[in-house]
């Protein structure tokens, strides 16, 4: 155990993982699960099957008073307003400039807005939208909850066996449901490019719940580590690597959270700057890379256009379900074009790498209306 | 043929001033599924306790230091193909690069099994 783990402070789930033999790192001020057999048997597994993330690190929160959703929308770019009850959306806290506070999920419930932040920024973030909003807001944080995300083509036989009425959720809906004596708020959702649920429940539930969902044939525990390769082959971009302060959505390549409406009346932090770079074109934009060869290119390293570097590399690494090392990163908008053909310096050699569309395994999300 | 270990968790096999180098089972284990690995093509000189390989697991890039100086007579041409011989046989197979020490004086701050099993037991 390093010194790290002493400082941390367990998730509900902590002697839960450590008990099914989970090599436990400090992530976020947690101790948290990166990996339990291997990253790319539990990446293959969440393909082929249902893979449970412990995601408690995650913030969670309630927003809820007079205008909240134009509240909100003083501090999104998403169109929140016209969100309906139990419907959620991709959206982004930005600061004055456009840059990038923190990506999230944002559901209107019956009676309040409910959104997951990330876990590395949820102080701040919540800082920031405390000293934003009118008093008359209140915002409510759940730290007496936990969060699962069951993610993967069976993850709805799995979890419709213990909570029947989840198979009729779609892409991006939620609702209150339950097992037993425990309530569970449940949406179909998840960050790994899978069709999948997250499941928000209290602390005293979670444990429980968990052993429950791994009692089925088709549900494995899975580690941050395959989570991280599942949804870098997503095309997923991952706060403190691929998004920042520095980074505005339309660089971002993350233009369609930018709602319809609020693309015509504006009113969002940054709005001048974001939406002149989406009419213009900004600067720099995010792309995929598929990288020659077996050896990685990792967040840092420099892309390159003949001897001018062009971009940097900000996550990369082997993509278990491609088979190759895959990478995302930042390169001035001539450059991005997809296939064109770049280089990547690892470690003084040059790897030849082609911007590639993402995502680099396809979304198996469910849709409304889609046929299954 | 006796066989020392280091601190950062390589294992280095010694027959007369001919020695292989690869990296423990615990190191492996800590690395998790190996997709790549750089070895030394023969010729490099390392030196005692430098970056002389990089290991890259499906999260990371690792550096593997060389536990003596020497010079490089062959790497692992097998690792290139299968990599994943790091995490199958990392202390048979999954070798990486043999090397002509040139001061064996070195090896004498090295831990032997023994004490190498008691150092992994203490982490």
């Amino acid at each position: 155990m390093s010194a790290d783990d002493h400082i941390a402070e367990p998730l509900p789930l902590d002697a839960w993982h450590r008990a099914r033999g989970a090599r436990m790192v400090p992530f976020a001020g947690y101790s948290m699960p990166i990996q339990y057999e291997g990253i790319i048997a539990e990446h293959a597994w969440t393909r082929e099957h249902a893979g449970l993330f412990d995601v408690s690190h995650m913030g969670q929160l309630t927003l809820s008073g007079d205008d909240v959703d134009a509240a909100l929308e003083t501090l999104l770019p998403g169109d929140i307003m016209g969100l309906g009850v139990d419907r959620m959306r991709y959206s982004l806290l930005l600061d004055d400039t456009g840059g990038v506070i923190d990506d999230l999920m944002v559901t209107r419930r019956a009676d309040d807005f409910y959104m997951v932040v990330n876990g590395a920024t949820k102080h701040g973030d919540i800082a920031h939208m405390r000293a934003r909003l009118p008093a008359s807001i209140a915002l409510v944080t759940m730290d007496s909850y936990g969060l699962l995300a069951l993610q993967g083509p069976e993850a709805v036989t799995a979890l419709s066996r213990l909570v029947p009425g989840v198979e009729n959720l779609t892409f991006m809906t939620a609702g209150l449901f339950g097992h037993g004596e425990h309530p569970l708020w449940i949406s179909r959702s998840g960050y790994t490019g899978e069709d999948g649920f997250e499941i928000s429940l209290p602390a005293h539930s979670v444990d429980m719940f968990a052993t429950l969902l791994c009692a089925q044939p088709e549900v494995k525990p899975i580690g941050l580590g395959a989570r991280d390769s599942l949804r870098l082959e997503a095309g997923l971009p991952l706060y403190g690597h691929d998004l920042d302060t520095h980074i505005n959505p339309a660089a971002a390549d993350l233009g369609f959270a930018i709602s319809k409406r609020r693309r015509v009346e504006g009113g969002f932090p940054g709005a001048d700057a974001i939406l002149a770079d989406l009419r213009d074109g900004a600067k720099t934009k995010r792309v995929g890379f598929a990288v020659e060869g077996r050896l990685p290119a990792r967040e840092g390293a420099a892309i390159l256009s003949g001897d001018s570097r062009v971009g940097t590399i900000t996550s990369g690494g082997f993509a278990p379900s491609v088979g190759a090392p895959i990478a995302m990163g930042y390169v001035e908008s001539a450059y991005a074009a997809p296939g064109t053909a770049l280089e990547i310096e690892v470690r003084g050699k040059r790897l030849a790498a082609t911007v590639t569309p993402m995502p680099f395994v396809p979304h198996r999300y469910v849709r409304k209306g889609a046929s299954v | 043929m006796t066989t020392y270990f280091t601190k950062d968790h390589e294992w280095i096999s010694v027959e007369g001033d001919s020695a292989t180098v690869g990296i423990t089972d615990y190191a492996q284990a800590q690395l998790g599924d190996v997709v790549f690995v750089e070895v030394p093509p023969a010729g490099t000189a390392v030196a005692k306790g430098k970056e002389a390989a990089v290991v890259e697991s499906v999260k990371a890039a690792s550096d593997v230091y060389a536990p003596v100086s020497g010079t490089v007579t062959e790497a692992n041409a097998a690792l290139e193909a299968d990599p994943a011989l790091v995490n199958t046989a990392p202390e048979a197979d999954g070798w990486f690069f043999k090397l002509t020490l040139s001061d064996p004086g070195e090896l004498e701050g090295l831990m032997d099994d023994t004490a190498y099993k008691a150092f992994v037991a203490g982490l």
